[in-house]
């Protein structure tokens, strides 16, 4: 039953000599027509401090707190982190310990809010016009709104806002691609608020000092397309919006960039290297939002959907709503899910506890049927070669996996693991159902893991080293000053006894000259 | 709450699945095969059944011996296509044995002593046909005219002529047309001489002509092969390949000797030339992985069926061709790799076109 979809995504004339990419099927059309849906306050909110690439948050709150809605609860630390804000008004009551929204399930430090229902805003940041605000106010403006990378990735946006003070910058691009299959939150934040987003683009376009905006959106998405063709400028920039193929992974960053402007980022290299920053369309709705109205990230859209979701949509729901609140204002569950994901089914992160909270990164809701997910069992490799040709990033899976499971991680390292997206592609594509990316992960972790014992163990090393170093120094040097010391005990008793005969010998006559006076 | 198994991205699949993909590659040979059996009546339906049930039983026990799980790997659908395509290549009123001996050389000796599914080295159906073509030289090189299924031998006779060893159809026997050309060229014929004897090309496209069961339609396996690289089971990188270098070498020495080399059309359309560009070579264990390996894999083995049939002993020279490739494949797999992105062909990274201030980390994705 799950063949007869998936048939009309097999026709690629394209893909008959090599694939590159794969074509799962989308499945958007489950929620791709629900209008965004606002979802009232829900009975608690949890914040992690952790949302974002980078360092921990610090809670400024203490348990009992009042706070009012887009109040600052926990600070920024250090260079690459974000802000966090109270999403509605109420009452602080735990800064502690939450099962985080990640398979682990393990606690980490979070701020857990009841809210007392009023919804009452705090004061908000100040507005800003940014047509006459300089690039460094509006990138403090949103680092201090605490926006990160909406698309999944969570990187604090306010950094690579930054990034112009260290390359030459000359086109940003904005991903609309929304490239995993079934979500469709960043499709209907383009066409209902396309408006805004454009707002947002130009402030980013003037943030970045760029002088091209290209936005960039699959072509399975024609009403996008068109609504943000027409929303096409914004701040004296016009944008050029580009259709690109519906594949997976367009969204990728480096990917995108070369597909839009034939040029590929080095390895080990940013996008920023080639003067190009890739920030997300719903970023842009945050960026809007932070800069015109002072308003800090504190919701976002998620898209609720899969075969068990019993009425998919999409619902802007407040940063820290548990997700059981979320699948219940949709209606529950149509029937038991076999997989209950945060994000895309590609890329996204099962959860096995429904308490944990939508973070800033959480785009999807999937709750995945059995029919949808792949089965258990696992045959053999068969050479097919279908995980080199779907590899986006010109990798040999089937190897890489052979070579960990003999235990030779530095070989699979030398072919490429370290390159290694972890987007999913080899896996799906896969006839023997092998858990490539589930191995990737683990060998990554592993060869971290070794990499920093045998850097513990050089510097160990070197510690020891230094020290026997700095000992022997210390004993060469008292050796020596035993030598001086001697040395010039030494001269003093030969000057002693030099003087001693000398004082003799002159002595000697004298008392010669007494023997003869004697003698006479 | 109790611990469940950790589950990892990415939580969607491909509908081709192992099982699948095989049963997909049977079902494009199936035309071809049902029009086979057809035009050989009787006797080819017998040792077609034979081969196929004697591959599965011989899978079935292998599994046993290796004490490996039976119920999922025989459902896998490798043992069915091995033993099919073991099948289409012998001779139609070939004896059950050499069918069940070739079912026995591809699964046990060929698959399963190299480490079972996946793990050989060489195509099954293949070593069994060359092990046969040398141990039975007879056997495998009788042909018989296509004559339709009610015309040929009827039910009990044709059970004779497979199960009891009957030899009355040596005196119905013909050449195939790659035996004829080898044998005509050797006794000292020109190449104009001979084209009026073979079947004309009408009839090599349809399948009307001497040869093995399965190998002999020409238009139909390339119907089925196409649909395999719609499918996206293939690329078209070996077909055509393989097909490219043998019309290319044989339009190079027709055209400078055009009476002692067959012309192209005559070498992609006779022998077993379709079958295997489509599902021979293809075959995913032994060939190369990446898309350059496996052009050149097919320039390996079109060059070497051209080279076989033209100065070979044998008249037709797939099976060797294919096994001699195959033993190159873990060559062109250390050589021959993809390029990393963002990094030049040894692996270094591309080089940064302007050098820039400093360098700072940024996320992947936006």
């Amino acid at each position: 039953m799950s063949l007869l979809p998936s048939l009309s995504t097999l026709l690629h004339p394209s893909q008959f000599f090599s694939f590159k990419g794969v074509h799962p099927d989308p499945r958007k059309y489950l929620s791709s027509e629900s209008e965004i849906e606002v979802m009232p306050v829900p009975t608690l909110i949890r914040l992690p401090l952790q949302q974002h690439i980078g360092a921990e948050a610090e809670p400024i709150v203490a348990r009992d707190d009042y706070v009012l809605k887009g109040q600052l609860v926990a600070k920024a630390r250090g260079p690459v982190s974000a802000n966090i804000h109270a999403p509605t008004s109420g009452r602080v009551i735990a800064v502690g310990h939450f099962i985080a929204p990640h398979p682990s399930g393990l606690p980490v430090p979070t701020i857990t809010i009841r809210p007392d229902g009023e919804d009452k805003w705090g004061p908000r940041l100040p507005r800003m016009r940014p047509e006459d605000a300089t690039p460094e106010e509006i990138s403090a403006q949103v680092a201090e709104a605490g926006i990160v990378g909406m698309g999944g990735a969570t990187f604090p946006s306010a950094v690579k806002l930054n990034l112009r003070a260290k390359y030459d910058l000359h086109t940003l691009i904005i991903n609309g691609a929304e490239c995993e299959p079934y979500l469709t939150c960043d499709d209907r934040l383009m066409r209902e608020r396309a408006e805004e987003i454009a707002d947002g683009i130009g402030i980013m376009g003037r943030a970045l000092g760029v002088k091209n905006i290209i936005v960039a959106i699959e072509s399975n998405k024609p009403q996008a397309i068109d609504v943000m063709s027409r929303y096409n400028r914004a701040l004296d920039y016009v944008f050029q919006v580009k259709v690109v193929p519906t594949q997976y992974p367009m969204g990728s960053e480096k990917h995108l960039v070369r597909i839009l402007t034939g040029k590929e980022t080095p390895a080990r290299a940013l996008t920023a290297d080639l003067g190009v920053v890739v920030h997300n369309v719903a970023t842009a709705h945050a960026v809007h939002n932070a800069v015109r109205y002072g308003e800090p990230l504190i919701s976002r859209i998620v898209t609720v959907s899969g075969r068990a979701a019993k009425r998919p949509a999409n619902v802007k729901v407040l940063i820290g709503t548990p997700v059981s609140e979320v699948i219940n204002h949709c209606g529950g569950f149509a029937e038991e899910p076999d997989r209950l994901l945060l994000g895309g089914p590609m890329m996204g992160q099962p959860i096995h506890n429904r308490r944990v909270p939508i973070v800033k990164g959480a785009n999807g809701i999937l709750a995945l049927s059995k029919a949808e997910t792949p089965g258990s069992d696992v045959m053999p490799c068969i050479r097919c070669g279908r995980c080199v040709q779907s590899c986006p990033v010109g990798l040999t899976p089937f190897e890489m996996n052979a070579r960990i499971q003999a235990d030779d991680l530095d070989g699979a390292a030398k072919i490429g693991l370290m390159d290694c997206l972890t987007c999913g592609c080899c896996a799906y594509t896969c006839p023997g159902n092998i858990p490539l990316v589930q191995t990737f992960h683990f060998a990554k972790g592993k060869l971290a893991e070794k990499q920093s014992r045998k850097h513990q163990a050089e510097e160990t090393k070197r510690l020891a080293e230094a020290r026997k170093a700095r000992e022997e120094a210390i004993a060469e040097a008292k050796r020596q000053m035993m030598l001086k010391r001697k040395a010039e005990m030494e001269a003093k008793k030969k000057a002693a006894a030099e003087k001693a005969a000398a004082e003799a010998a002159a002595a000697e006559p004298m008392a010669q000259q007494t023997q003869g006076e004697a003698n006479s | 709450m109790t611990a469940q198994p950790l589950l990892a991205a990415p939580h969607t699949h491909t509908v081709f699945t192992v099982n699948r993909t095989m049963l997909a590659v049977v079902l494009a040979l199936t035309p071809a095969t049902v029009f086979g059996l057809y035009q050989f009546g009787w006797p080819a339906i017998f040792l077609f059944i034979t081969t196929v049930a004697s591959a599965y039983l011989f899978e079935i026990l292998s599994l046993w011996v290796a004490g490996k799980p039976i119920g999922p790997f025989a459902r896998d659908g490798s043992a069915l296509l091995s033993g099919w395509l073991v099948a289409m290549t012998l001779p139609p009123y070939a004896p059950w044995w050499v069918g069940v001996i070739g079912s026995g050389i591809a699964i046990v000796i060929a698959k399963h002593m190299f480490g079972g599914l996946g793990q050989n080295l060489f195509n099954p159906a293949m070593v069994a046909r060359a092990m046969l073509l040398i141990a039975l030289p007879v056997h495998m090189t009788t042909w018989v005219p296509p004559v339709g299924l009610f015309e040929g031998p009827g039910f009990v006779h044709s059970l004779a002529i497979t199960f009891a060893g009957s030899s009355e159809y040596d005196a119905i026997s013909s050449a195939s047309t790659l035996s004829h050309i080898k044998s005509q060229l050797g006794a000292g014929a020109s190449m104009g001489a001979i084209t009026p004897d073979l079947a004309d090309l009408k009839a090599r496209l349809i399948g009307l002509v001497p040869g093995s069961m399965g190998e002999t339609s020409t238009l139909l396996l390339l119907a089925g092969g196409l649909a395999l690289v719609f499918m996206r089971i293939i690329t078209l990188a070996i077909p055509l390949s393989v097909l490219g270098t043998i019309a290319g070498l044989s339009f190079i020495a027709s055209t400078l000797a055009p009476d002692t080399f067959a012309p192209p059309i005559l070498h992609l359309t006779a022998g077993s030339t379709m079958l295997c560009a489509f599902f021979i070579a293809t075959d995913y264990v032994t060939s190369p992985v990446s898309a350059l390996g496996k052009v050149i894999y097919g320039i390996g083995i079109g060059a070497l069926i051209f080279v076989i049939r033209t100065w070979g002993s044998f008249p037709e020279g797939v099976a060797f061709a294919v096994l001699l490739m195959n033993s190159c494949t873990p060559l062109i797999e250390t050589y021959v790799r993809p390029r990393v992105f963002g990094r030049t062909r040894t692996g270094k990274p591309l080089p940064i076109a302007k050098p820039k201030r400093t360098k700072q980390a940024a996320g992947d994705k936006a």
